[in-house]
């Protein structure tokens, strides 16, 4: 009830909009009335044979009512449905301005399929409220209002029998259908979620499948649970079909029940049997509002459902926000980190304990360890994608808070070891760190990235996900990007991880040629050339355990000397006599 | 009329809730007709002939009990047709599904994956409204007006025949307008997956959008695509909206023209009261039918657009194995695996991604694939692993094609560690016994333990019961393959195919598992494709491809002699591990 009324309120500024189109649904169900009871009023009154002139009032009526009809109903749908989709652009559009502060660090926990689900079929499943929802029982309301007061002019009683008769099919058969329904839509929902998982693994894991022998018996289960919420959409087409009926028993159950009350009083003579004609057909044509009301309320339940996955993202709190007079930075731009400590929500590990480092301006660090020593976190903490809840982490003496995260993010530029690729042009791509470069520029920039290549093709498109290029060719277009951000600081987290080894050695040595003048951390677990770093830092399971030169690490004897020595070891001299 | 014959096919399979509904939805048509007669005959008998209420109970009973059945009918119609429709989709999501498992997983885990999994889940679903409401509807928008025109002709010959005139402007205007419906539902369509994709990539993209202080820039062009995607949607709806006006003026018009010209009728006494009600009732339930099938026509149009992406994968081909005389049986003694002539050439590319492939993969020993990428090394294992058949040539076990051996007895000899191994979602645990499903708990923990998963399982919040996979806890790319890797030893197949990962672990780790691949490639029949120096010079065999043809083969040291990609790769590999 409580998302309901959230989902409601959303409406607010378009209030006017949407009590329009009610009051043309309103004016259209009237004039399907006005029809009807105008033609009725014809026959009757032609069967009376009056003078030609008496029918001349109802003949205007049908022609009115007639077009009316078709026009309003036009109308209604046409303001409906376009106030709902100005609401659902606006829904999307803020859903993006609540997601886009939680990244990334709370949205850690949602696959981006899902977040893709709830800003698409979510909110256009929230059209059903808007369209269907809302208006349908006011336009109900106002009908049979208007019907009882003109009823209630000619008999009490028929208009009180009416009132009964609108009262089932406006309240009781829903409440029927809602309760014959219970739990058929989210079962259905539910179902779903399942079936996609199950797609997911079955169309990503065929292969999987067949080697171990499993695939008729996924195939199976797929089908079984096809035939669970195929059992359930046939309980509900069931449910709808019961509704259209009930409904239209009630229809006719009100036409007999009135012409009962009304029969007996007729005089013997006179024009009031007209009424009854009339009575009849205004009665089966004020049930038509009501046809439409189960089906909107059946919905409710997923759309309350989806509105609930919306709040969720909306009302979730950013980590990190810009405080209220954030600092410039500074130009001695000094990392000191003291006693950091960080572990990652939900985990029951510290990955970061006690840390301690400072990174001189145009130094060059390594930070080298095992995966899962915490090296990354270390890179998370100085972007401002998670708060720091114990330690102190500065910039040039400040401490990191006072500064706007975007302000950070300017100044220290990442290469990480998957670059993102947006499925749009490489220019747009590059234009991404600087957004007013010049196309000399960008073509400076690729060139000095090693892709002397591309300048020519800045307007290409580099595919969903930046498919069309090799891993090398995109980990060079982040190059290209630092080369543009121009920031002081930069900090490669095993930016050629992912490469095979020799396309590995040419891009490092691109990276080695641009981070000359720069502040440089370089994450890496690969320790090669480690003598052209002024510090190496150890981590190990979150803590620092070794710090120095590469040569004073070696003479150490320590942890650093043993990952090195393993490292160099697949290469006996035997190998260099061969080649 | 926007009969699809495909569909029909599939309704001719089943046809029998479709023919009950049918039934039904006659019988409703007439206890209509039945209903008007009743409720005209007592509303003139009061009005009229002022019979009283004892004159006119007899037929509000009738009445009564005519509405009762036709509510019933109607009710049988509903479910009849909503079961066909079920049916069909129950049958044709298990033909789709099958389809997908015979064209195999390079099918399925291809650049269309997104549009095939879209298919099997809303695809089969929007044909609902298409064989639940449209196809009846087409019976029902036949039958019951001519039923209509047909109980009215003896009383009033000239309504029925207004009526008979003004039904065809009906379908005239539907076809008019459904015409132009159906290019902007196409491209309402394209605007609609054009913002889903556009969503995808920022979601996916928000981490560095962020790096780049450049998020809010994007608001712009989401808030661009939205308001072109709400202009097509109202391009659409104002379409069909209008379609429903016309039907729905014709509809009123219609009734308003016979109301005048039966009141003037029986203004002139050619006409009974009770006639010109009966008329007059039945007239709305003569367009009612026409009505809505323009409305269900729009409704079953998405239905029939997704139809096109469920035949066109139900067509898709499925190459056939070649039958053909076992070229390599000649040398049954040798054992192992031998290619022979092997040719495979992907849809569309004018080079074959293998050109007469002929090498051998010894029993129980270890032999290294390399080449450059692209070079056809997956190709080959996929043709290995029978997920693509060869278009010439012949690949043999032990003597025998493995296209005779039924597909379920070859993966059944085969460990299988691809490169991004897929993993369910399941527990871990699930996850590495599908290899096994009755291991011992020992024997689990030691597949744990050769493949450097201990320490996982441990950082993980349940163990082993942790669910991994699209739903659960992301392992990353190197532990994914340790799993694949862990599932292999459980498996202990007699054939090992191994594609070593081209990213760096750590190197304890690498370290590890390079000893524990060493266990598990002993004494079987391994083919492993290999990026790693040492791997490379610790196989029994190496051959080199490029191209699609073999360049080379022998041991190390027998290719190092000679001069070629062998020489420049190992080359360049140890000057990238120095």
């Amino acid at each position: 009830m409580k998302t309901f009324l959230r989902l409601t309120t959303i409406v607010r500024p378009y209030y006017l909009w949407m009590a329009l189109a009610a009051l043309i649904g309103f004016a259209t169900t009237g004039s399907g009335i006005g029809l009807l009871v105008t033609s009725g009023y014809i026959i009757a009154k032609a069967s009376l044979q009056p003078p030609l002139g008496a029918l001349q009032l109802g003949i205007i009526g049908v022609r009115v009512f007639g077009i009316a009809r078709g026009v309003l109903r036009y109308a209604e749908r046409v303001v409906s449905h376009s106030t709902t989709f100005r609401i659902l652009a606006k829904l999307r559009l803020w859903f993006y301005d609540a997601i886009e502060p939680l990244a990334p660090a709370r949205l850690l926990y949602f696959k981006s399929g899902d977040l893709l689900q709830r800003v698409v079929d979510d909110i256009q499943s929230l059209e059903n409220i808007y369209t269907r929802v809302l208006a349908p029982p006011f336009t109900a309301l106002l009908v049979s209002t208007l019907m009882w007061l003109l009823l209630g002019t000619y008999s009490l009683q028929a208009s009180l029998l009416l009132l009964f008769f609108h009262l089932l099919a406006g309240i009781a058969i829903p409440l029927i259908v809602i309760t014959l329904g219970k739990g058929t839509q989210s079962g259905i929902m539910d179902l779903k979620t399942d079936q996609q998982v199950l797609a997911i693994d079955f169309l990503q894991g065929i292969g999987e499948l067949k080697l171990y022998g499993k695939l008729p018996a996924h195939l199976a289960e797929m089908q079984c649970n096809e035939a669970k919420m195929l059992r359930l959409q046939h309980k509900n087409a069931c449910i709808d079909g019961l509704h259209e009926s009930l409904t239209g028993l009630l229809m006719n159950a009100a036409v007999i029940a009135i012409l009962c009350a009304l029969v007996p009083t007729l005089p013997k003579a006179g024009t009031n049997g007209i009424y009854l004609t009339v009575i009849t057909f205004a009665v089966m044509a004020s049930f038509e509002p009501f046809l439409s009301l189960p089906a909107s309320m059946k919905n409710l339940e997923v759309d309350v459902r989806a509105g609930n996955r919306l709040f969720e993202i909306l009302d979730a709190k950013p980590e990190t926000a810009a405080p209220p007079e954030p600092a410039s930075f500074p130009e001695n731009h000094i990392i000191r980190a003291e006693n950091l400590t960080f572990t990652y929500p939900g985990n029951h590990i510290r990955s970061l304990e006690k840390i301690s480092f400072t990174v001189e301006p145009g130094r060059h660090i390594a930070i080298v360890g095992p995966s899962g020593a915490g090296k990354s976190t270390v890179t998370s903490l100085l972007m401002r994608f998670w708060n720091l809840p114990c330690g102190q982490l500065s910039i040039g003496g400040k401490d990191i808070g006072l500064f706007d995260p975007e302000e950070i993010r300017r100044n220290i530029a990442l290469v990480s070891q998957r670059t993102y690729l947006f499925a749009e042009t490489i220019r747009e791509n590059l234009l991404l760190a600087k957004p007013d470069a010049s196309d000399d520029e960008l073509k400076d920039a690729l060139t000095a990235a090693g892709l002397g290549c591309f300048t020519s093709r800045l307007d290409e498109w580099t595919g969903q996900h930046g498919m069309k290029l090799s891993g090398g060719e995109r980990q060079r277009i982040a190059i290209a990007r630092v080369l543009l951000q121009k920031a002081p600081i930069v900090i490669l987290d095993e930016a050629t991880a992912n490469l095979d080894p020799i396309t590995e050695k040419e891009v490092t040595g691109t990276l080695a040629a641009i981070c000359r003048g720069n502040t440089l951390i370089a994450i890496t677990h690969r320790l090669k050339a480690m003598e052209r770093y002024d510090r190496i830092i150890v981590l190990e399971k979150g803590k620092i355990s070794e710090q120095g030169s590469h040569d004073e690490l070696m003479r150490k004897n320590g942890t650093y000397r043993r990952m090195w020595e393993l490292q160099h070891s697949e290469n006996p001299g035997r190998e260099n006599d061969d080649a | 009329m926007n009969i699809d014959r495909r569909l029909f096919r599939l309704i001719r399979e089943e046809k029998r809730p479709f023919i009950f509904s049918a039934v039904s939805g006659a019988a409703a048509s007439i206890l209509l007709i039945a209903q008007a007669y009743c409720l005209s005959r007592a509303i003139s008998g009061a009005f009229i002939e002022r019979s009283g209420m004892a004159g006119i109970v007899p037929f509000l009973g009738y009445f009564a009990l005519v509405t009762l059945l036709r509510m019933l009918c109607n009710w049988i119609t509903h479910v009849k047709a909503a079961e066909g429709s079920i049916v069909i989709r129950e049958r044709l999501f298990g033909r789709l599904v099958s389809r997908i498992a015979d064209l195999g997983p390079l099918y399925a885990r291809s650049i269309s994956s997104g549009r095939i999994s879209a298919t099997m889940l809303k695809g089969v679903e929007a044909l609902d409204p298409y064989f639940s409401s449209y196809i009846p509807q087409i019976f029902l928008a036949l039958f019951t007006p001519l039923l209509i025109v047909a109980a009215i002709l003896p009383d009033d010959w000239l309504s029925a025949l207004i009526l008979l005139l003004s039904a065809p402007l009906i379908p005239f205007f539907m076809i008019v307008i459904g015409k132009s419906a159906s290019a902007v539902t196409e491209k309402q369509w394209k605007s609609m997956s054009r913002m889903s994709g556009q969503f995808l990539d920022i979601l996916q993209g928000l981490t560095t959008l962020k790096l780049f202080a450049q998020s809010a820039r994007q608001r712009k062009s989401i808030e661009e695509t939205g308001e072109n995607f709400r202009k097509a949607t109202m391009k659409v709806l104002k379409i069909a909206f209008l379609s429903s006006l016309a039907l729905e003026l014709v509809g009123t018009i219609g009734t308003a023209i016979i109301a005048v010209s039966i009141g003037t009728r029986l203004m002139e006494n050619r006409l009974s009261f009770r006639q010109a009600l009966f008329v007059l009732i039945l007239t709305p339930d003569f367009y009612l039918p026409l009505r809505q099938l323009g409305t269900k026509f729009h409704a079953g149009m998405e239905g029939v657009s997704a139809s096109k992406e469920i035949f066109a994968i139900l067509e898709e081909e499925i190459a056939a194995a070649p039958v053909r005389p076992s070229v390599g049986a000649e040398n049954p003694e040798t054992g192992g695996i031998v290619f022979s002539g092997i040719t495979y050439a992907y849809p569309g590319a004018t080079v074959p991604a293998a050109d007469s492939v002929s090498f051998t993969i010894p029993e129980g020993r270890t032999t290294a694939l390399i080449g450059p990428s692209g070079a056809g090394k997956s190709t080959l294992i996929n043709l290995l692993l029978r997920f693509l058949e060869p278009s010439g040539g012949c690949i043999t076990y032990k003597g025998t094609p493995i296209g005779e051996i039924a597909p379920e007895t070859w993966h059944n000899l085969i460990s299988w560690v691809p490169q991004h191994p897929h993993l369910f979602n399941a527990t871990l645990r699930e996850n590495i016994l599908i290899a096994m499903p009755g291991a011992s708990d020992q024997m689990l923990q030691n597949a744990l333990q050769d493949s450097g998963l201990t320490d996982v399982v441990q950082s993980l919040p349940r163990g082993l019961d942790t669910i991994i996979g699209e739903q659960g806890s992301r392992l990353s790319g190197g532990e994914a393959q340790r799993v694949a890797l862990a599932r292999a030893f459980l498996k202990n197949a007699p054939i090992i195919v191994l594609d070593e990962p081209t990213s760096h672990t750590d190197p304890e780790l690498e370290a590890l598992l390079r000893s524990s691949m060493k266990v598990l490639t002993k004494e079987r029949t391994t083919l492993i494709i290999a990026h790693r120096l040492e791997t490379i010079r610790n196989a029994d065999r190496i051959v080199v491809i490029s191209g699609g043809k073999i360049t080379g083969s022998g041991t190390h040291e027998e290719l190092i002699g000679t001069d070629g990609f062998y020489r420049h790769a190992l080359h360049l590999l140890q000057e990238a591990a120095a």
